[in-house]
């Protein structure tokens, strides 16, 4: 009725018709379930809502709660939803053999095995006990990481944790100098 | 000044905005006028790698002002929370006395012996391992000061060997003429900024600097921002609400993967990585080594020894020194430029990129790309398909057939990565607080968390090594690596992994309070003595704490240490601790009560009186003095002087990049940093001072609307269309010069490589009158590259292997470079796009 | 107001003839930074596609106009040197220089599109915003000529005129609009027209006591909402002559033109039917 309400004061001779779709318009987030997350580009940290309907993200904004953002977000912050949604987003495993002109796919498992064997056979194959000197050093310079300041901490520490610790990787490095 | 707050960090640019409203003022020192310069009251427009030489003239402008002598608010300050009056060795000789370089030089190994450059009566500990071979490593000792009693002062200021007044006669050449010839601003517009920076400090004004990436890329950055520092001690300003230097990160949790770190030289929680070329045989002796006596590093073997407990469980015992031994150690630079060079010559075999795009994002890109096509294999984690998985095929050394995939062995599984929203998990913000992000949904496919992939790999391997008794196999069978797993994807409990790093008993498991409960005997075990406190001994996360306030919100996320939101922030007192001001009040000495409180977690003894004065013998913080802010050194005090820590002087000192025009105006016989680390290799050549081949300056920069090398942002529609394609910033007078009109194509090469951009004639860039003649600067956005929507060349195709001594970092914010108008030969020649 | 900016009647200065209950936008662009969280934010929100791919060369502006699928445009505008050629140090305390302004529909008073639109798809909500409904237009396209400031635009995938609907799915949820929403530095203001006008000539107020002598009121009678536009629920603080920004200054609606033109055509055909009277009694 409000409507009706307000087209009163329409300028037009005839008000125009409200369509049964405009009628029953409403913000689509209004039945949604909401988790809290933060935004993953900058390091300003905002807080971000992520609401979900049947399994599936469907809108990302700021949370106003936070002291840091208070509801608002950058052009990336508010692009996340097409991050999580980018359409060239890869979600198989490409596997590109060596010399091959082409992507392969492969299986989740396959993959993880594989790449388990190349860990063990290249660090056997380069595996220091001791260096020149006769230090015990317990290292394979063989094998490297770049990445983790866009992962999380949990991840980076069981990074180097599995890596360093119970690798003897050494060359672990992130964007911090980059 | 070297940041763009504006464009790179908006939301957090609304507190500047809010700042503005009420009144503050607001300067953008930086060789571009961006969107930050728009909203700035003055925009100063200096030469790309000249930012020292205009902080040291602030620094000369303050000590030399009657304001700043007068008024005794910066006395007090100075005298009480710096090493102003600490006298130096004697024997010190500064680079006024040595045309440039410090006493300690030696010019074969290119590195300074900081042995000269003691505190008065000091021995210095490690003096033993000066001669170490290595340049990599730097003593926690070193860092911090390593002091056998109490240092000698005189609170008169006036003995010439003090701090004080050795900083004043090596400032005494950074002069408002000089900044002008040097730096390409006007004396008039330096006045300025020098008069509103001091005037906004004292007493009941604070001013605060913020710097990024433009500061720490150049191979004297450490000294840019010791030098930054400097100034703001001489001002008052550290401590302090509203002061401060803030580092304006880049990635959501680049702070959180340097506390914990993914990096080479570091142990979480900043304890060095053990060092073969170090006293670093046994846990002992890099205890001893490591461990300063006085300051809060004191209690260090607490952290190590809970972090092996925490590392290898049962497997570490008294008897094996914690399993010590099992750590690797390392002998050289094994940062991120030299991995590079590790990869290209064949050192480097097999490499994991788990949201990193080398390709794009690597100094000296053509040879990043090199490297990675020598690799026997390559696992990139990534969302897209970025330009370090494409390479192989896609890359323009491919496209141009200059390289073909059949010539490329390196085996590539690109793996599918869940994000934020489809894992859960904690970031580190720019002011090192821990925010926890939920999971809203299930990761598509095979998309998985980094937690996940290095679980079940961590699973596979172990089992791969099972029965394995060599050193090797009992390596990765001791590592702890029992989380359970739950959910569809069957992702580790990262609940455990939180109650790891925050630390906990090991007899029942319970978490501990905080670090002071971290013991060194085994009975605790602490993933990062730095996050304890994280979790509550009920086990509550408190990254998941989520309500804010309208002053430090310290019920929102947790920062460390110990939920500190301002470090040192004993130094927002005055010495007999109260308040400075009213208005500026933040923690303070409770004397009733007798304890420090405020609106804060103090950074300080919670009940240590500020008239405390320490034995000489005392040891940890029992020997920082009740008005010493600055707990982690061993003296308490800022250093205006650093006696040790830095591999490139005590004292800030403006040195050319590694690439420029002109010559160092300062030090007329000192081009570059005595110390800077270069790689002399065909594959990567440097250009001569004013190369006239090469005679503009470049700086490469970000954009608002792209992220880092693109992987997350270029693929992204909605941000792709937003800037669409990599470009270049020129003057107009230079675009002239060239017969360049906005939009055209235009190529930019170096010795190590070329690239294609689309002209962005602007007057936002200006050519500068440095030393009598014009220097013209272009700009440069990383972000683009081959793959993705949003493409172009890419920038760090150009840039070169260059280290800060210090901090291993690059030089991309200053080189130079050439430039013509037209595309690289044999480029697909696409219709030019305007 | 400042000298450089002609004002049709003074008087007229924050003078709107929003109805009661009446909801618009204010965008001051002093505190606009030009980061585009708008755009993006609405395209979030509304779900509208990539358009228009393209490097232009017009500064940072690579959006170009406001589009079918583009209902948030942020236009930058370069003024860095002075009339002598010398490139600014000293400046206005908030944005100057680089002027950056997030254009949007205006949602008119009386707004052209709706009075031009034949099938009634173009209705004025209970907010006072002017929203086109998708299940009704036909795609004929009258509205697109009869906005005087260039917003709705026909869309090449559906061949129906869309244009920003100041988040009327929101609104009506209790929502405030996602461009307000996400505007960091709050350039980007959503609230009850007469509120955010009395804030907008305190602020302008308040900006030339601070040297900002240039900032105005853009979308009252005075300049922006003329013309029988009788105003914009949508309103700018901007510093520069509205056609730097490729706004109008004096917009009218058509419909006005239309009228003034069949009157025209009347007292021609009028002074016809005399003549040829008086002629046909000669």
């Amino acid at each position: 009725m409000k409507i009706f309400n307000q087209l009163k004061d329409h300028i037009g001779l005839v008000p125009n018709p409200i369509s049964d779709k405009t009628r029953q318009i409403h913000a689509r987030i209004n039945d949604a379930s909401m988790s809290i997350s933060v935004c993953p580009y900058c390091a300003v940290g905002c807080s971000q809502l992520v609401y979900t309907k049947d399994g599936k993200i469907i809108d990302i904004e700021g949370n106003y709660e936070s002291p840091i953002n208070g509801g608002t977000l950058c052009p990336k912050g508010a692009a996340t939803w097409g991050l999580l949604h980018s359409p060239t987003r890869i979600t198989t495993v490409k596997y590109r053999a060596p010399y091959s002109d082409h992507w392969e796919e492969r299986s989740l498992d396959w993959a993880m095995e594989r790449i388990a064997q190349r860990v063990k056979q290249t660090r056997d194959a380069h595996y220091e006990e001791r260096d020149e000197h006769g230090m015990t050093v317990n290292r394979t310079l063989a094998i490297g990481h770049f990445g983790g300041a866009t992962l999380d901490n949990e991840e980076n520490y069981l990074i180097k944790k599995l890596f360093t610790a119970g690798l003897g990787i050494v060359a672990v490095e992130n964007q911090a100098r980059i | 000044m070297g940041a763009n707050m504006a464009e790179n960090h908006p939301v957090g640019f609304r507190f500047v905005m809010q700042a503005k409203e009420r009144g503050a003022k607001l300067i953008h020192i930086d060789p571009r006028f961006s969107r930050t310069s728009a909203m700035a009251d003055l925009h100063v427009a200096l030469r790309a790698g000249s930012d020292l030489i205009l902080l040291g003239a602030l620094i000369n402008y303050v000590m030399s002002s009657e304001h700043w002598n007068r008024d005794p608010f910066f006395q007090e300050y100075l005298t009480h929370y710096t090493n102003a009056a600490t006298l130096i060795n004697p024997d010190f000789k500064d680079t006024e006395d040595l045309a440039g370089i410090f006493s300690g030089y030696d010019p074969e190994e290119r590195k300074y012996d900081p042995e000269a450059w003691r505190y008065a009566g000091q021995q210095g500990k490690s003096s033993a391992n000066q001669h170490h071979e290595s340049q990599d490593a730097m003593a926690r000792t070193e860092i911090v000061g390593q002091q056998d009693s109490i240092p000698e002062y005189d609170f008169t200021l006036q003995d010439p060997h003090c701090a004080f007044q050795i900083m004043k006669r090596h400032f005494a050449r950074y002069t408002p003429e000089m900044v002008e010839q040097a730096c390409g601003v006007p004396q008039a517009v330096f006045l300025q900024v020098a008069e509103a920076i001091l005037t906004n400090s004292g007493r009941d004004r604070t001013t605060s600097f913020a710097y990024a990436v433009a500061w720490t890329q150049h191979s004297i950055g450490t000294q840019i921002i010791s030098c930054c520092a400097l100034l703001q001690l001489l001002l008052g300003n550290i401590g302090r609400p509203g002061g401060g230097i803030l580092a304006l990160r880049g990635h959501a949790t680049i702070q959180g993967s340097t506390d914990i770190p993914t990096l080479y030289n570091l142990l979480p929680g900043y304890l060095p990585m053990p060092n073969a070329t170090q006293q670093h045989g046994s846990l002992a002796d890099y205890l001893e080594q490591e461990r300063p006596q006085k300051g809060a590093w004191y209690t260090m073997p607490n952290y190590v020894v809970s972090l092996l407990k925490a590392y290898y469980g049962d497997a570490a015992i008294p008897a094996n020194g914690f399993a010590y031994d099992l750590l690797p150690k390392i002998s050289a630079d094994y940062s991120f430029q030299p991995m590079l060079l590790m990869m290209k010559d064949g050192n480097l075999r097999g490499l994991f990129c788990m949201g990193q795009n080398p390709a794009v994002g690597g100094q000296n890109a053509v040879l990043a790309r090199q490297a990675l096509a020598n690799l026997d294999w390559l696992v990139v984690r990534d969302i897209h398909e970025i330009e370090t998985a494409a390479f192989w095929y896609d890359a323009p050394e491919v496209r141009r057939g200059d390289l073909r995939p059949q010539d490329i062995g390196t085996e590539i599984f690109l793996m599918p990565a869940a994000l934020a929203a489809e894992k859960e998990g904690s970031y580190t913000n720019t002011e090192r607080l821990i925010q926890w992000h939920d999971k809203a949904v299930e990761p598509r496919g095979d998309c998985r968390s980094e937690s996940w992939f290095v679980y079940h790999l961590g699973k596979r391997l172990k089992q791969l090594y099972q029965g394995d008794t060599s050193p090797r196999g009992r390596q990765i069978e001791a590592v702890t690596w029992d989380y359970p797993t739950a959910g569809a994807t069957q992702d580790p409990d990262l609940d455990m992994v939180v109650k790891e790093i925050n630390g906990y008993t090991v007899a029942d498991g319970k978490p501990i309070k905080n670090g002071t409960a971290l013991k060194d005997d085994g009975s605790t075990a602490c993933g990062c003595w730095l996050y304890s406190g994280i979790m509550t001994e009920d086990g509550h996360n408190r990254a998941r704490n989520r309500k804010g306030d309208e002053r430090a919100s310290l019920g929102w996320g947790f920062s460390w240490p110990s939920n500190q939101r301002i470090m040192y922030n004993r130094a927002s007192a005055d010495p007999a601790g109260k308040p400075w001001s009213e208005r500026k009040k933040w923690i303070w000495w409770d004397a009733e009560k007798e304890e420090w409180t405020g609106y804060d977690v103090p950074d300080f003894p919670e009940h240590k009186q500020p008239n405390y004065q320490p034995a000489p013998d005392a040891k940890g913080l029992d020997a920082i003095a009740g008005d010493a802010p600055f707990v982690n050194m061993a003296d308490g005090r800022g250093w205006l002087f650093a006696a040790s820590g830095l591999r490139d002087g005590p004292l800030p000192t403006h040195y050319e990049p590694v690439e420029t025009p002109v010559s160092n105006l300062l030090y007329p016989g000192q081009l570059h940093s005595p110390t800077v680390k270069l790689f002399h290799r065909s594959d990567n050549p440097y250009h001569e001072m004013a190369d006239p081949r090469f005679p503009y300056v470049i700086t490469t920069y970000r954009l608002t609307e792209q992220y880092t090398a693109g992987g997350m942002s270029r693929w992204v529609p909605w941000l792709a269309e937003l800037q669409p394609h990599g470009f270049i910033e020129i003057s107009p007078e230079l675009a002239a010069e060239h017969g360049i009109t906005n939009g055209d194509w235009v190529t930019v090469w170096t010795l190590r490589g070329e690239a294609e951009a689309l002209a962005l004639v602007t007057e936002r860039l200006q050519p500068l009158m440095i030393d009598g003649r014009t220097i013209h600067q272009v700009g440069m956005p990383w972000h683009f590259g081959f793959g993705g929507l949003a493409q172009g060349g890419i920038a760090n195709d150009l840039s070169a292997l260059v280290e800060d001594p210090n901090s291993l970092i690059h030089e991309a914010k200053a080189f130079t470079c050439n430039l013509r108008k037209g595309r690289i030969a044999g480029q697909s020649q696409g219709a030019r796009p305007l | 107001m400042s000298a450089t900016i002609p004002l049709i009647d003074k008087t007229m200065v924050g003078q709107h003839g929003a109805r009661p209950g009446a909801m618009g936008f204010l965008t001051d662009t002093t505190l606009c930074i030009g980061c585009k969280a708008c755009e993006v934010a609405c395209k979030q929100w509304n779900q509208l596609p990539m358009d228009n791919f393209g490097f232009t060369g017009h500064s940072y502006d690579n959006t170009g106009d406001l589009a079918a699928a583009t209902w948030r445009h942020v236009v930058f505008v370069e003024q860095i040197s002075d009339s002598t050629g010398q490139r600014a140090t000293a400046m206005a305390p908030f944005q100057s220089n680089w002027l950056m302004m997030s254009d949007v529909c205006k949602h008119c008073v009386n707004a052209g599109c709706l009075e031009a639109c034949p099938t009634g798809a173009i209705i004025r909500t209970e907010f006072d915003t002017v929203v086109i409904q998708q299940d009704i237009c036909n795609g004929c396209g009258y509205c697109i000529p009869a906005c005087p400031y260039g917003v709705p635009e026909l869309s090449a995938t559906d061949h129906q005129a869309h244009k920003c609907t100041l988040c009327y799915d929101r609104l009506d949820s209790g929502l405030e609009p996602a461009c307000a929403k996400a505007c960091p530095t709050d350039s980007i203001q959503f609230g009850p027209v007469t509120a955010l006008m009395e804030h907008a000539q305190t602020r302008v107020a308040d900006l030339q006591s601070r040297g900002v002598d240039s900032a105005y009121i853009y979308g009252d009678r005075a300049i922006g909402g003329t013309g029988g536009i009788d105003g914009n629920n949508a309103f700018f603080i901007l510093t520069a002559e509205p056609e730097v920004y490729n706004l109008p200054a004096y917009p009218e609606l058509p419909q006005d033109k239309v009228g003034r033109a069949f009157l025209t055509t009347f007292g021609a055909a009028l002074a016809l039917g005399v003549a040829a009277v008086v002629a046909l009694r000669g």
